[in-house]
């Protein structure tokens, strides 16, 4: 357990001093998201690399208890909103109806973007 | 034991100990509530929380810089649970290269919707610069949202709340909307809540259905390289 998330954080911190030591504009935890996908990849190639966390349902293990409550990691930024009252006085009806519009009209357009493009590629695959 | 009850209060309320329980302990009674109505959506565990917390520190005229000295371990974790996002990605890895086009084309369109849509609905109604440029990084997850708005010069902590509203609302109105356009297909409306809700959304597509939770996590982390980039472009070119 210790050792998988030493390992989690290690991709984490490893993506940090990337992006940071480059300057590149983009998180470093998508950084170590990627680099841990690498490891996992790499790991099933190459039999070395399977101990410690990378073998026996280690680190996936951790992760998985990670995710299980990912929502609850959203509560200390959201409770932040008793900073903001007085801004909401003001905008927060105008602010909430953007969100919610802006909401609906991405969901809408993913999805039918995500069919569209899914229809015409698999046609592609199935034509003579 | 204490003579003066008050004092152990005074003491209590400066420790982090106490916002930690606080942050636990309310999310874990939302949570048994939202799995006791079956998830219904608006039993959203973080919408409940936040206000039942929220009101809780003006009670108790509590500032958010003490509660957050508590709460901050539990902020702490969103970035190794971005991290941990691998390992569904990688579990998933044969599904995910079979769609790996219209997921691209599917993040492209989405992104850039989830960025304009917002920003013109923004001045349309004419609010000021500031809170424009800070709502603009709205859908993707905290972190990397607040860091985007630091890089703006806009105000990061307008962009959290901002951003966990989103990923509320996202959560709350997407089973009944997708159920609405008669979609089936998962991989797509999971893909659709990740790009628009981040974390929030995932946490609800991984309710609903596993398959629509993979894609949602996925959208999720491609969404968070491709704002980053795409939010400075889209405010030079939108926001006067």
């Amino acid at each position: 357990m210790i050792a998988s998330l030493s390992l989690i954080l290690l991709c984490q911190l490893t993506g940090e001093v990337f992006v940071r030591g480059l300057g590149l504009p983009m998180p470093g935890p998508v950084v170590g998201l990627m680099l841990l996908l690498l490891l996992l990849l790499a790991r099933d190639r190459f039999v070395v690399l399977a101990r410690g966390p990378l073998q026996g349902d280690g680190v996936e293990g951790a992760s998985r208890g990670l995710l299980a409550h990912l929502s609850l990691l959203f509560v200390p930024a959201g409770v932040g909103v008793v900073q903001k009252l007085d801004l909401l006085a003001e905008h927060g009806i105008a602010i909430l109806a953007i969100l919610a519009v802006s909401v609906v009209i991405t969901l809408l357009v993913t999805v039918a973007t995500f069919r569209v493009a899914n229809r015409f590629l698999a046609r592609g695959q199935d034509g003579p | 034991m204490s003579d003066n009850p008050f004092s152990l209060w005074v003491y209590l309320s400066q420790s982090p100990l106490l916002w930690l329980t606080v942050t636990l302990l309310t999310y874990a009674i939302a949570d048994a509530v939202s799995l006791w109505t079956h998830r219904h959506p608006l039993a959203n565990p973080v919408l409940h929380s936040m206000w039942i917390i929220g009101a809780f520190l003006l009670l108790t005229k509590t500032s958010y810089t003490t509660y957050f000295g508590g709460a901050q371990f539990v902020h702490f974790l969103l970035g190794p649970a971005t991290v941990a996002l691998a390992v569904p990605l990688y579990e998933n890895r044969k599904l995910v290269a079979a769609a790996i086009l219209p997921m691209l084309v599917a993040l492209a369109v989405g992104s850039i919707t989830a960025i304009v849509s917002v920003v013109l609905l923004a001045e349309a109604a004419g609010l000021p610069r500031a809170i424009i440029l800070s709502l603009a990084p709205k859908s993707v997850t905290a972190g990397v949202a607040m860091g985007i708005s630091e890089s703006l010069h806009a105000d990061p902590s307008l962009t959290a709340v901002s951003v966990v509203l989103t990923g509320i609302i996202g959560a709350i109105i997407v089973t009944p909307l997708m159920n609405r356009t008669g979609i089936t297909d998962f991989r797509a409306r999971g893909f659709a809540v990740g790009i628009a809700a981040h974390g929030i959304g995932t946490a609800r597509a991984f309710q609903v259905d596993a398959v629509a939770g993979v894609f949602a996590g996925i959208a999720m982390s491609l969404n968070a390289l491709v704002t980053s980039l795409l939010v400075p472009l889209a405010v030079t070119l939108l926001v006067r």
